[in-house]
C-alpha cells in the first residue's frame, strides 16, 4: 500500500509518461524538475490560503466565537476573498523612501523562505535536492530572512519602521544561535546533516523521545524565529503599529504575510523531520504522515499565539541568552555524555 | 552540456561578486554599499558550490551575510545624518590621482602573479562528504588554532561585555 501511493511512485509514473512523448531522458529531466518547481511553489501558495482561514478559525475556536463564516461554505472562501481584495489595493509608496530597497524588501524576503522547501522530504525519496549538508543549508537559508526585514525598516523611512528593524535583529540574532544548537543535538544522534538520514534514523524511535530538551528549545526559537506571538515584538501592532512592513500596501504587504506563512510551514516541517519521524509511519502513505505531522505542528504554533501574551523585548532577550542558550549547552553536553555511555554498554 | 552550465554559472557568480564589491567602495550612502557586500558574499558562496565545497559555501551565506545585518546596524546608529545620502564619501584629503596609483599598480601587481603561477591541476579524487572530512582536520591536525581562536573570540566577547556595562560607579 505504502509504496504504490508514495510521492516517489507517482513521479516515477509521471516520468514514465513524459517518457513516451519526449526523445531525450535529459529533457525528461528538465521537464520533471519543473513540475517540481512547480508543486513547491503551489504548496507555498496554498499554504498561505489554507493557513490563514485556519488561523482565524483556530482564534475564533479559542476564544469562543464562530470566526469567518459568510463567504463560501462555513466561510471557506474567505482567503479567496481576502487575497482579491489585496490585489485590488492601492499601491502607496512613501514619499520619503528610498525606493529601490523599499521595492526589493518583499521579494528578497520571499526568496529565503522560498529555497529553503528545496531540502524538505515530503515522502520517501520525494525530497528536491537530499544535499549532505541539509539541514545545515535550512539554518544557513532561513537566517538570511533578517536582512530584508531590516531593509525594509530602514527603507520605509519611519520611526516605527525602523523600531522593528532594529528589533528583527536583535530577536532573530539571538534566537538563531540556542535554535542551531538545539538542532545539532539531532546531528550528533543521527551523525550525519543529510535529512533523508536523519528521517531514517527515526524508524523505531522519534526524536523526540531522546531529545525532549532540544525539542522544547526549537519550538520556542522557531516560534521566536518566525516573529509570532508570543514573540511578535517585530511587529507588536499595539507599540509599534506593524513594525517593518507599517508602510506597504495591497500585493507588497501580502509578500511580507506569504512569507510569513510560508517560513511557519517551513519551521513545521523542520520539527516533523528532526523531532516527529518525518514521513514514518504505520498503513497509510508517508506524506499523509508527514503532512499530518506537520498540521499538528502548526495547530501547535497557533494555539501559542492565541494563549500567550507578548513578552517585553528586554524579558526577550535575557530569555533568549540566560535561560535557552545554556539549556541547549546543556543539552549538547548530556546528548554527548550519554552516547559514549550507550556506546560503551552496547 | 554540463560543462558549459558550469562555466556560464562561474561567469555570472564572478560577475556578480565583483560588481557588487565594485558598488561598495563606489557608493555613497553607506547601508547600500552593506548591502552590496551582503550581494558579493553571496557570489562567492556561489563560486564555492561551484568548487564543491558546499558546506563552506553554508558557512560563508550563514556567518558573513549573517553578519552583514549588524554592519547595517551599525551604518544607521553610527552615520545617522538629516539626509541619508553622502555617509560613504570618499576621502577628498587624498589626492585621487595616489588612490588611482595605487589601486591600479595593485591590480597590475596580482594580474602579474596570477599570469606567472605555473597552476597545477590536483589529480585527487573529489571528496563527496566534506563535511565529515573537515570536523576530523579540526578536530585533529588543526586543533591548536581552532581552540586558539576560540579563546580568542571568549576574550573578545568578555571585553565587549565589559564596554557594554561601563565603569563601576
Amino acid at each position: 500500500m505504502q509504496e504504490i501511493t508514495g510521492l516517489f511512485k507517482i513521479a516515477e509514473i509521471l516520468r514514465g509518461i513524459l517518457g513516451h512523448f519526449l526523445p531525450d531522458p535529459q529533457l525528461v529531466d528538465i521537464c520533471m524538475s519543473l513540475i517540481n518547481i512547480g508543486a513547491i511553489f503551489t504548496i507555498i501558495s496554498l499554504t498561505a490560503v489554507v493557513l490563514v482561514y485556519t488561523e482565524r478559525k483556530v482564534s475564533a475556536f479559542m476564544q469562543r466565537r464562530s470566526g469567518p463564516n459568510r463567504v463560501g461554505p462555513g466561510g471557506t472562501l474567505q482567503s479567496v476573498a481576502d487575497m482579491i481584495k489585496l490585489m485590488a489595493k492601492e499601491d502607496i509608496m512613501p514619499a520619503g523612501a528610498d525606493k529601490w530597497m523599499w521595492i526589493l524588501a518583499p521579494i528578497l524576503l520571499f526568496i529565503p523562505a522560498a529555497a529553503v522547501f528545496v531540502v524538505f522530504p515530503f515522502d520517501n525519496k520525494a525530497i528536491f535536492a537530499d544535499l549532505n549538508i541539509g539541514i545545515f543549508y535550512f539554518i544557513a537559508m532561513s537566517s538570511q530572512s533578517v536582512l530584508p526585514f531590516l531593509m525594509a525598516g530602514w527603507a520605509s523611512n519611519n520611526k516605527y519602521s525602523l523600531v522593528g528593524g532594529m528589533r528583527t535583529v536583535a530577536q532573530m540574532l539571538s534566537y538563531e544561535v540556542p535554535m542551531v544548537l538545539s538542532i545539532l543535538g539531532i546531528v550528533m544522534l543521527a551523525g550525519s546533516m543529510r535529512m533523508s538520514t536523519i528521517v531514517a534514523a527515526q524508524q523505531h524511535t522519534w526524536f523526540i523521545v531522546l531529545q525532549p530538551i532540544a525539542f522544547v528549545v526549537y519550538v520556542i526559537t522557531a516560534t521566536a524565529e518566525i516573529n509570532r506571538a508570543p514573540f511578535d515584538l517585530v511587529e507588536g501592532e499595539s507599540e509599534i503599529v506593524a513594525g517593518p512592513f507599517t508602510e506597504y500596501t495591497g500585493m507588497r504587504w501580502a509578500l511580507f504575510f506569504l512569507a510569513e506563512y510560508a517560513n511557519l510551514l517551513a519551521v513545521s516541517v523542520i520539527a516533523t523531520t528532526l523531532f516527529l519521524g518525518g514521513w514514518n509511519g504505520p498503513w497509510l502513505p508517508g506524506w499523509v504522515w508527514f503532512f499530518l505531522k506537520v498540521g499538528g505542528m502548526i495547530f501547535l504554533f497557533m494555539w501559542f499565539r492565541w494563549t500567550f501574551p507578548r513578552l517585553r523585548i528586554d524579558q526577550l532577550m535575557s530569555f533568549g541568552w540566560k535561560v535557552l542558550l545554556p539549556l541547549a549547552l546543556l543539552n549538547i553536553i548530556v546528548t554527548g555524555i550519554g552516547m559514549y555511555i550507550y556506546e560503551f554498554f552496547s | 552540456m554540463n560543462e558549459l552550465i558550469y562555466t556560464v554559472a562561474f561567469y555570472i557568480f564572478a560577475a556578480i561578486t565583483v560588481a557588487a564589491a565594485f558598488g561598495v567602495v563606489t557608493k555613497s550612502n553607506l547601508v547600500h554599499s552593506a548591502l552590496l557586500l551582503a550581494l558579493c558574499f553571496i557570489g562567492v558562496s556561489g563560486l564555492y558550490v561551484l568548487l564543491q565545497a558546499d558546506f563552506l559555501a553554508a558557512v560563508q551565506i550563514l556567518i558573513y551575510n549573517g553578519a552583514i545585518a549588524i554592519v547595517f546596524v551599525l551604518g544607521t546608529m553610527l552615520t545617522r545624518r538629516s539626509s541619508r545620502h553622502g555617509t560613504n564619501d570618499t576621502e577628498v584629503n587624498i589626492p585621487s590621482r595616489v588612490v588611482t596609483l595605487v589601486s591600479g599598480l595593485f591590480v597590475v601587481v596580482t594580474l602579474g602573479v596570477i599570469a606567472t603561477t605555473p597552476w597545477h591541476y590536483s589529480s585527487g579524487v573529489i571528496v563527496e562528504d566534506t563535511p565529515s572530512l573537515l570536523a576530523q582536520l579540526i578536530l585533529t591536525d588543526y586543533m591548536v588554532v581552532m581552540e586558539a581562536a576560540a579563546v580568542l573570540l571568549l576574550a573578545a566577547m568578555i571585553g565587549a561585555i565589559v564596554l557594554a556595562k561601563g565603569v563601576e560607579e
